[in-house]
């Protein structure tokens, strides 16, 4: 009963703001979705139900080893569910940013960006100026011409995400994209990529284990439990749509990061 | 400078007893009568023997096209036995067997199947030095990232494209690696062909066996070996410039 079916979800809450130069964006479904790996049938992933509206800026936020990433793949595509169905347009460009950069070390910058879009067949003149526009959005324009091996760590990850740009995702899913960085650059790239949804609106599932960065880049926190994953809390977060970055050190914003952190704590209990 | 230093600290070292190693030898061996050790003298004028060049541009020509075979094939093979489980579980154990047979020992059989001369040369060359490429070619191709594998699914990519923009690509500093090995063995499994069928550095070694000319005897050796440095010269050639940007190690900015 696996499909990805043609299904949106246009019932629960609408994107904050009307999209300025958007690109469309598309719902995700997920009803009764279990994963159990075959070898030493280990349960991933017990019967989860999750309605993600277009436009959507949503964190999973989960203790590590739980079913997260096993979540995110199944929604991409990349893995089935055991049973349950996982619902996305057929037709919805859907882009992955994983937990390092995984850039290819024989292509320059250019050429890495290029990649999805040369991949799925586009024309040579055209990939040049997509790519180019996605570097300028992530502001690498000065390093096209540089090889991964020559970048800092969070350059590489800003090229990783260029190349999820560049084909102009509906959907973009990141799997703990800058938890092998350090704070201050993941939290220039946390502002790089709310500025980034708050200009573009695609649906955006972010999974991360940190509270901080859930309640700084998320309109809405799904807290799963540890393995098998199911969900604690589905929870709006009240936040203003703007996100400063002395947001961080605000009063309401730690009362919803507590929120985040209970939720947590009892999933870690959770059988 | 800094180059004036490298040679200081990396040259020069290694140079130093080969000189005294050649000194001693040459005072040591006295200059008249046989000697089971030829003077280095010797050897530097057997060079000039009219024979040796034109045998060691033949042991070249075959170790090359050799070489030039086991790596077509080699990473044909690894291709293959990488593109399925069960054509791994199938065939790679006669891959490892055939590497365990005894190149001396099936020559001469080479000659009843290929025939005299250059081909049994290159078979054995060949046979010599394709397990390296195939073993080196087979753990890179299976080691790809899989979060890239998961990449150009994603993007709608086939195998065919996943096997030269991605698969192929990232096994290229493993295939190298067996390239490397392979370029010394096909130079070895040259001249054991020769051994067999005759021509090349390989009968050179074997006259000046049967004639006591030790120098001469000596002076192929070292162009073998010369050979086999070539080679794999050339392989390091082809690396450092087919790797440059992989490591930041090799970019000076």
């Amino acid at each position: 009963m696996t499909d990805h079916l043609g299904t949106t979800d246009a019932t629960t809450e609408s994107p904050p703001a009307p999209a300025p130069a958007a690109a469309a964006a598309v719902g995700v479904e997920l009803r009764g979705v279990r994963r159990v790996f075959e070898d030493g049938g280990v349960v991933a992933v017990e019967s989860i139900d999750l309605s993600i509206a277009p436009g959507a800026f949503a964190a999973i936020l989960g203790p590590s080893g739980s079913g997260k990433s096993t979540l995110l793949r199944m929604i991409a595509g990349l893995d089935r569910p055991t049973s349950g169905t996982v619902a996305v347009s057929e037709t919805a460009r859907v882009a992955y940013v994983f937990q390092d950069a995984h850039l290819l070390p024989w292509r320059n910058v250019l050429r890495n960006v290029a990649l999805p879009l040369e991949l799925s067949g586009e024309a040579k003149s055209e990939r040049r100026d997509r790519a180019m526009s996605a570097i300028e959005q992530v502001g690498l324009t000065d390093a096209i011409t540089r090889y991964p091996a020559q970048l800092s760590g969070g350059m590489r990850m800003r090229v990783s995400l260029a190349r999820a740009l560049v084909t102009e995702p509906e959907l973009l899913l990141l799997d703990e994209p800058f938890a092998a960085l350090d704070e201050i650059t993941r939290q220039h790239l946390d502002d790089q990529l709310r500025a980034l949804w708050t200009q573009r609106r695609m649906t955006v599932l972010f999974v991360t284990h940190s509270i901080i960065e859930a309640a700084f880049l998320a309109d809405r926190a799904i807290v799963l439990t540890r393995r098998p994953a199911r969900v604690v809390i589905d929870h709006k977060l009240d936040l203003p749509a703007e996100r400063t970055p002395a947001l961080r050190t605000d009063a309401h914003f730690a009362r919803e990061m507590r929120v985040l952190f209970d939720a947590l704590q009892r999933g870690e209990q959770s059988p | 400078m800094t180059r004036g230093r490298a040679w200081l600290t990396k040259v020069l070292p290694p140079i130093v007893p080969l000189v005294a190693a050649v000194v001693i030898v040459e005072l040591l061996v006295p200059r008249e009568g046989y000697s089971i050790v030829p003077r280095p003298s010797a050897v530097a004028r057997a060079f000039a023997a009219e024979d040796l060049w034109p045998a060691a541009w033949q042991t070249a020509l075959a170790s090359v096209v050799g070489f030039a075979l086991s790596a077509a094939v080699g990473i044909l093979i690894a291709v293959a036995l990488s593109s399925s489980r069960w054509v791994q579980r199938m065939f790679y154990p006669y891959a490892v067997l055939f590497q365990t047979v005894p190149i001396i020992a099936i020559a001469p059989m080479l000659v009843i199947w290929v025939g005299f001369g250059l081909p049994t040369v290159i078979t054995s060359a060949f046979i010599v030095s394709v397990f390296p490429v195939i073993a080196n070619a087979v753990s890179g191709l299976l080691s790809t990232d899989p979060a890239l594998l998961d990449l150009f699914r994603l993007y709608g990519a086939g195998s065919v494209t996943s096997l030269l923009k991605l698969r192929l690509p990232f096994a290229l500093p493993s295939i190298l690696t067996g390239l490397r090995i392979a370029a010394g063995l096909s130079v070895i499994g040259a001249i054991v062909g020769e051994f067999i069928t005759g021509g090349g550095l390989g009968s050179i070694i074997d006259a000046a066996r049967t004639q006591q000319r030790v120098d001469k005897a000596f002076a192929a050796l070292l162009l073998g070996s010369a050979l086999g440095i070539a080679l794999f010269g050339v392989v390091n050639l082809v690396s450092h410039l087919t790797l440059k940007h992989w490591h930041a190690s090799e970019k000076a900015e």
